[in-house]
């Protein structure tokens, strides 16, 4: 479904925004298309403007230049109660003066729905969160995850063809976030809805995403599934932002590829071999001393320092290895060595030059 | 080397307020008693100390020969409380009392939405500022100031004959009731001065309700396709309610007391805080007074008990 997204209708389009907040450019000039019935997940650090992108779509601020279109219509001076999208809020938002019957139900009453049906609607909706019965009880009352699903419900009540979410599982914890993750993912699939899903967190996005961007400064630094954005980053940032790696550059690139140019190899694919272990092919080999080893459960971490200068991380499974044994290692005299095609040269200078 | 280190550090050195400290940790509900012993006494014996006895003098009465103060309990002194004059002034003052916290509010909310919602902080500090000026000088100073403003040889007055619009002026003025020679000698300018001297006292509360309505809030009533209008209605206006009846107990409370401004201003028409005034002072009648002094207690109370109906204290 998502390997052909461009035969659907782009339902949200930025075509070339820019938004100035007195002096500070939080978005410069970015153009991303969004497909109908997607769910794309846009990653930064905080300030990289992902936020930004969201509430510009919302309605909550106006672009400085450009414009913003949603499927096909120009929305960029409509004001967010005449715009079709709905947002599940960093905060949740929800009024703490209304039960959440009237929370959920808020919507449709705007929409003057008879009171029945709103009751009707708002039961069938507590019923898809998973909170059925919670019709008179205050916003207070709840725990933060639930509080988020009532978020989610009072958006999603109203069919609108985007949902946006601004990081709604920032402030839960990291057993209750994994579940609602895989929630949040049954429910878009359920309902069909284009979700735009705003977080700082990569794993995140590589879980949840169909597509997702990669934000830094105010610029779109790439666009691509979480495959591509994992394994063929195009800029150093999206390498070292999207999981760990080990970005080797001049004369330490030279020293393995012959190359000064710039690459990036992931610590999960190197593996660590003796010394005179034969030569594989298409296996790049360099020879190092371990540094220092991180135990970590399920996989150990291993610093690598390369004759003649550079570091390696590498991670490897503990399949048979404990922490005595990884630890024992420290000092040893080590070749590290990966397939040839896992290293990813990157264009470094991609972003100043606007990507 | 760092451990070593450590372990020099000497020990605090034992002292008399270290020893006084350890006591009062080992002993918490003295520590809470020294809290609140000062703050206790004060509201216990000050406060409502002079309110009981201002209570038990209102079941007194006075003995109209001797004009002493004959302590028996008994209700006479209410018989006299609910004649037709006095029954008129306290319903003059509720309604001039009501008058002003109703205008105070309409002005003081949009001016309060603005401080909380658009100023910058610079723009907050000089707002604040300009509200709470007014407070650091002499209320006597203002309110006499205001006489002058609103006489008849004043500037309000000037302004109307230079711009030759005296017409609209008399014609305020001659509204049966509220009106009177110039504007310091009617109910109008009575009205103008009580508004000025108590809008801060309303302003202050609205801003701080306002400032916790969480700006998301209205961004999701936006979302959720409320126009502003609904969203004022619905979201931003029952959040700051409390902050509303708080300014309103301020204002409703001050003015239901207030001997001053209707004794310079206005025609001299009584007000509960001039009738008090008058008992406890030239007529000598304290326990007439004291009465006097309970209506407007009761009347808040009647005040707080409705606000507390239209929900003014849920969100506390």
């Amino acid at each position: 479904m998502s390997s052909q997204p461009s035969d659907r209708p782009i339902a949200v389009s930025l075509q070339a925004v820019s938004k100035l907040f007195g002096v500070v450019k939080a978005l410069d000039n970015i153009s991303l298309d969004i497909y109908d019935g997607e769910f794309f997940s846009m990653l930064g650090p905080s300030g990289s403007g992902k936020t930004t992108s969201l509430r510009l779509v919302a309605g909550f601020e106006q672009a400085s230049s450009g414009r913003v279109l949603l499927y096909d219509k120009d929305v960029t001076g409509v004001p967010p109660f005449d715009r079709d999208v709905n947002t599940v809020f960093q905060d949740y938002a929800l009024f703490p003066h209304m039960t959440i019957e009237q929370n959920v139900g808020y919507g449709l009453m705007i929409r003057k729905l008879p009171k029945p049906e709103i009751t009707r609607r708002v039961g069938e909706m507590l019923e898809m969160v998973r909170l059925p019965g919670y019709q008179k009880r205050k916003p207070s009352q709840l725990s933060g995850g639930q509080r988020q699903r009532i978020a989610l419900a009072r958006a999603l009540i109203n069919h609108p063809r985007v949902l946006l979410l601004d990081e709604p599982l920032g402030a839960l914890d990291l057993k209750l976030r994994q579940q609602m993750q895989i929630e949040l993912k049954a429910i878009q699939r359920e309902v069909g809805i284009t979700f735009i899903f705003v977080t700082h967190d990569q794993e995140e996005a590589l879980t949840m995403s169909d597509r997702m961007a990669v934000f830094s400064h105010g610029k779109i630094e790439q666009v691509g599934t979480p495959t591509e954005i994992y394994e063929r980053p195009r800029t150093a940032f999206v390498a070292g932002f999207v999981g760990t790696t080990n970005i080797l550059s001049g004369h330490v690139a030279e020293r393995i590829t012959e190359s000064a140019a710039a690459f990036s190899i992931r610590p999960e694919k190197i593996r660590l071999v003796s010394p005179d272990a034969p030569n594989e092919s298409k296996t790049t080999r360099v020879g190092g001393t371990i540094r220092d080893v991180i135990y970590l459960g399920m996989t150990t971490r291993y610093l690598i320092e390369i004759d003649g200068g550079g570091d390696l991380q590498v991670i490897a499974q503990n399949t048979e290895t404990d922490s005595t044994a990884a630890q024992a290692t420290r000092g040893q005299r080590v070749d590290a060595a990966w397939p040839t095609s896992a290293m990813r040269l990157l264009d470094v200078d991609n972003r100043e030059s606007g990507a | 080397m760092a451990a070593e280190q450590a372990r020099s550090l000497p020990a605090p050195r034992p002292s008399l307020l270290r020893k006084i400290s350890a006591w009062f940790y080992r002993h918490p509900n003295l520590s809470l008693m020294a809290l609140l012993g000062v703050p206790m006494l004060w509201m216990v014996v000050v406060y409502l100390g002079s309110l009981s006895a201002l209570l038990i003098q209102s079941f007194f009465r006075l003995d109209e020969f001797s004009g002493r103060v004959i302590r028996e309990f008994g209700l006479r002194t209410y018989e006299q409380l609910f004649t037709a004059a006095h029954i008129d002034i306290m319903l003059r003052t509720t309604l001039m009392a009501l008058a002003v916290t109703f205008t105070c509010a309409l002005i003081a909310f949009p001016l309060a939405y603005y401080m909380a919602r658009y100023a910058s902080f610079r723009m907050k500090t000089i707002l604040y500022l300009l509200v709470l000026l007014p407070l650091w000088s002499s209320y006597l100073v203002r309110v006499y100031t205001w006489k002058i403003i609103l006489s008849q040889e004043g500037i309000i007055s000037w302004f109307f004959d230079t711009f030759r619009i005296r017409f609209i002026l008399d014609g305020i003025l001659s509204i049966p009731g509220i009106g009177g020679t110039s504007l310091s000698f009617s109910f109008i300018g009575m009205f103008l001065v009580f508004v000025y001297i108590w809008l801060p006292y309303m302003i202050i509360p609205i801003n701080a309700a306002l400032e916790r309505v969480p700006k998301s809030l209205i961004e999701a009533s936006s979302d959720l396709g409320g126009r502003p209008g609904y969203t004022f209605r619905r979201v931003i206006l029952p959040l700051a309610f409390p902050g509303v009846v708080a300014g309103s107990i301020f204002t409703f409370s001050l003015t239901l007391g207030d001997y001053i401004i209707p004794q310079v201003m206005g025609n001299s028409s009584p007000f509960i805080g001039i009738t008090v005034f008058t008992y406890q002072g030239t007529a000598g009648n304290i326990p007439l007074a004291a009465a006097f002094t309970v209506v407007p207690v009761v009347i808040m109370v009647v005040y707080l008990l409705i606000a507390r109906r239209l929900g003014a204290f849920d969100a506390l």
